[in-house]
């Protein structure tokens, strides 16, 4: 039974960590994460959850904690935004590569500097190369939901890989929304319990964590990650059809909207897929056939289900809340990597970039629109397009 | 009971640092690292920072440690160990793993602790973790080779700190991070170096069991970046000690005490003679620098006799 609430995205996703009820949380308060370490300290405070609250005195302490306390079995959370996950970068890919199944509510928001506090993905993009899974969530709900599923997905034994679940800063970390909570045994019996098959604390049975590793092994274990990464693929699908099943909010790589006869199609992720959902409804009371193609997993990145999706596109805009500086004209990194899933499953269709909303610019659902008819415009010529700046006073 | 800490008894103990590492012939961190994991009858978890405890006895696949180990990296060998000690709190208080009075240990060279790895030690041992966070200080970044630290002492030559045609050698005295730790007001700090084994020993008994955070910063020789034989090692260290370049004493409690007082306070002449890193400041044109180190050396001196009411 789901119990219906009005919460902010940081505090469902702060429910969540109370009804996960990790051993350990390693956190350091950054805006717009902050309020999710402040619920959850309550619930601490008030002995709601078991959990050793760690509150470090940096973002690498915090992720070096999460690190620590993981390799010695205990199940591990944290949360952050932008710089905090910059300052953590070191050990980010330390979590990943001693295989660490450590979850992280990252909250997205601007990198420095300028400082700014406010949404654009720069900071989980530029972890995209670190060995972490990586979610991406429209609304509190889908963050919530996740994060239940990302303890489960993180710590299967053919994964083990940290997994971090986004939000968009603000936008619904901040904004109140109807979110259904599961019951707290539910949660419970869903994640079930971590037996980690190695610790720290299995004082008989002496282990020696984060040697040495030179080119005569290193090698042979970076490819261990790339197969728990392509593990990590299934266990994304068979755990989000379990949750659905159970609980009946159902998830994939993906999520078409009004796809089926589509001519164009936008793809985005986090809470601009709702912004891109109003855009569609708009145009197809004008009779445009339009749809929206909504990333939920980034990392593994979906390429096959992604160019699947898309083959029967005659048009494509991807919605980039980043700038890659300096790579294919200068577009963001959604771009450039769907471009070449797309051109490797031998999907030809022209494609568009549109940077947007950087440093929490509004995107109205009238800017939406304006891409839709422009894609529309460019199924016909038949010709790609480069980068558009949405938004932005030239 | 605890073991004695006497020879006989000590030499039954399990080794916990295995032999067949790659530390250099005359090393201090091995010998440091032996004589206070000899100290500790409880299990022990470490946590090391990157340096050449690290690397010279982890080269994967082997390992030299018998006992449970992490490295995660440089900086953070005391955040790395405050989640593991949380972790063992966790599982502890849940009832998932059975109370055993373990032991936990971070190590961390001079580089890794006074410079790049401060803040980290500061956060943990103010959170109350109940962990000993030992620095093995050889007075440089040795396994990068022989940089300057903040625990470099003045006048040495290093790589970054060369003694050249116009600047002989560090122009910095030292951080006294020993002094920092205390400011913290943990239930304890020590100062202690191999060459006094038993005061090594006894104050890592009381560091384990302090009942919350202990430091201890350790004098490790590094023949290789001090410029001696590597048979001299633990000759002078002590000679460091004796000229009180390295005083030995423990804060318990916010109490100073000396542990040991030289019979005679030798001049720094004495240890810095025995090091080529100091070659340089017997040039007549340096000699003032040994007479402002001997300066520095007795101010502070009379400072620690003063806080432990020896003066």
């Amino acid at each position: 039974m789901s119990k219906l609430e009005a919460l902010t995205g940081n505090a469902a996703v702060a429910n969540a960590m109370r009804q996960i009820n990790p051993d350990v949380v390693a956190a350091y308060p950054i805006t717009p994460q902050t309020s999710t370490v402040q619920t959850f300290s309550e619930f601490v405070a008030d002995g709601l959850v078991d959990t050793e609250f760690v509150t470090v005195e940096s973002e690498h302490s915090a992720m070096s904690a999460c690190v620590g306390a993981s390799a010695a079995g205990a199940r591990v959370m944290t949360a952050t935004s932008a710089n905090g996950l910059a300052l953590m970068w070191e050990i980010v890919y330390i979590a990943a590569s001693n295989r660490c199944p450590i979850v992280m509510s990252l909250v997205n928001r601007a990198l420095s500097a300028p400082i700014n506090i406010h949404c654009d993905h720069s900071d989980v993009m530029g972890m995209r190369d670190s060995g972490w899974i990586i979610l991406m969530s429209e609304n509190g709900q889908e963050a919530y939901d996740s994060m239940v599923q990302a303890v489960r997905i993180g710590e299967h034994p053919d994964v083990l890989l940290p997994v971090a679940v986004c939000q968009d800063g603000f936008i619904t970390s901040h904004a109140l929304e109807r979110v259904e909570l599961l019951e707290d045994e539910e949660v419970q019996d869903f994640i079930g319990t971590y037996a980690p098959q190695w610790s720290l604390l299995d004082l008989d049975n002496p282990k020696t964590y984060g040697p040495l590793d030179f080119y005569d092994y290193y090698y042979e274990h970076k490819r261990q990650q790339v197969e728990a990464m392509e593990n990590a693929h299934g266990v994304i699908a068979e755990i989000a059809d379990e949750f659905g099943k159970k609980f009946g909010r159902s998830y994939g790589y993906l999520e078409e909207y009004r796809m089926d006869d589509a001519d164009v199609v936008v793809v985005a992720a986090n809470s601009t897929a709702g912004t891109a959902r109003t855009a569609v409804d708009d145009l197809r009371d004008e009779g445009l056939k339009v749809g929206l193609l909504k990333l939920r997993v980034f990392r593994p990145f979906p390429a096959k289900e992604l160019a699947e999706a898309l083959s029967s596109a005659e048009a494509i805009a991807v919605l980039d809340r980043s700038i890659s500086f300096g790579s294919m004209d200068n577009s963001g990194p959604l771009f450039t990597e769907l471009a070449a899933a797309l051109a490797l499953q031998g999907v030809n269709v022209p494609i568009a970039d549109y940077v947007y909303g950087l440093g929490g610019r509004d995107i109205a659902p009238g800017e939406i629109e304006r891409v839709y008819r422009e894609t529309l415009e460019m199924a016909e010529t038949g010709e790609s397009r480069g980068v558009t700046y949405l938004g932005v006073r030239e | 009971m605890a073991t004695r800490l006497a020879p006989k008894e000590l030499m039954k103990q399990p080794e916990r640092l295995a032999p067949g590492h790659r530390l250099c012939a005359g090393c201090g961190a091995s010998i440091v690292v032996r004589q206070m994991l000899a100290a500790i009858d409880e299990p022990v978890v470490i946590s090391n920072a990157t340096g050449c405890l690290e690397v010279a006895t982890t080269i994967y696949p082997y390992t030299s440690w018998r006992v449970p180990w992490i490295h995660n990296a440089f900086e953070n060998s005391a955040s790395t160990i405050s989640g593991v000690e949380a972790a063992y709190r966790s599982l502890v208080r849940q009832g998932k793993m059975e109370e055993k009075d373990v032991k936990f240990i971070g190590f961390g060279g001079d580089g890794g602790t006074y410079d790049i790895g401060l803040q980290a030690l500061s956060g943990a041992v103010e959170r109350g973790h109940q962990m000993l966070y030992v620095c093995y200080d050889n007075g440089a970044y040795m396994n990068t080779g022989i940089q300057r630290s903040s625990a470099t002492p003045f006048g040495a030559h290093t790589t970054t700190s060369p003694a050249g045609k116009k600047i002989p050698g560090k122009q910095q005295f030292r951080k006294d991070l020993t002094r920092i730790m205390a400011a913290h007001d943990i239930p304890y700090v020590g100062q202690a170096a191999p060459s006094k084994w038993r005061d090594l020993m006894e104050k890592t008994r009381k560091a384990v069991n302090c009942g919350g955070p202990a430091f201890m910063n350790v004098l490790s020789s590094c023949n290789r970046g001090w410029r001696h034989a590597t048979d001299e090692t633990l000759e002078i260290t002590q000679l460091g000690v004796d000229t009180c370049y390295w005083p030995l004493y423990e804060v318990e409690d916010g109490e100073w005490r000396l542990t040991y007082k030289p019979r005679e306070k030798l001049p720094i002449e004495e240890w810095l003679k025995r090091q080529g890193r100091f070659r340089h400041l017997f040039k007549p044109q340096n000699r003032h620098l040994i007479d402002e180190k001997q300066e520095e050396i007795d101010r502070k001196w009379e400072e620690l006799l003063e806080r432990c009411g020896e003066a």
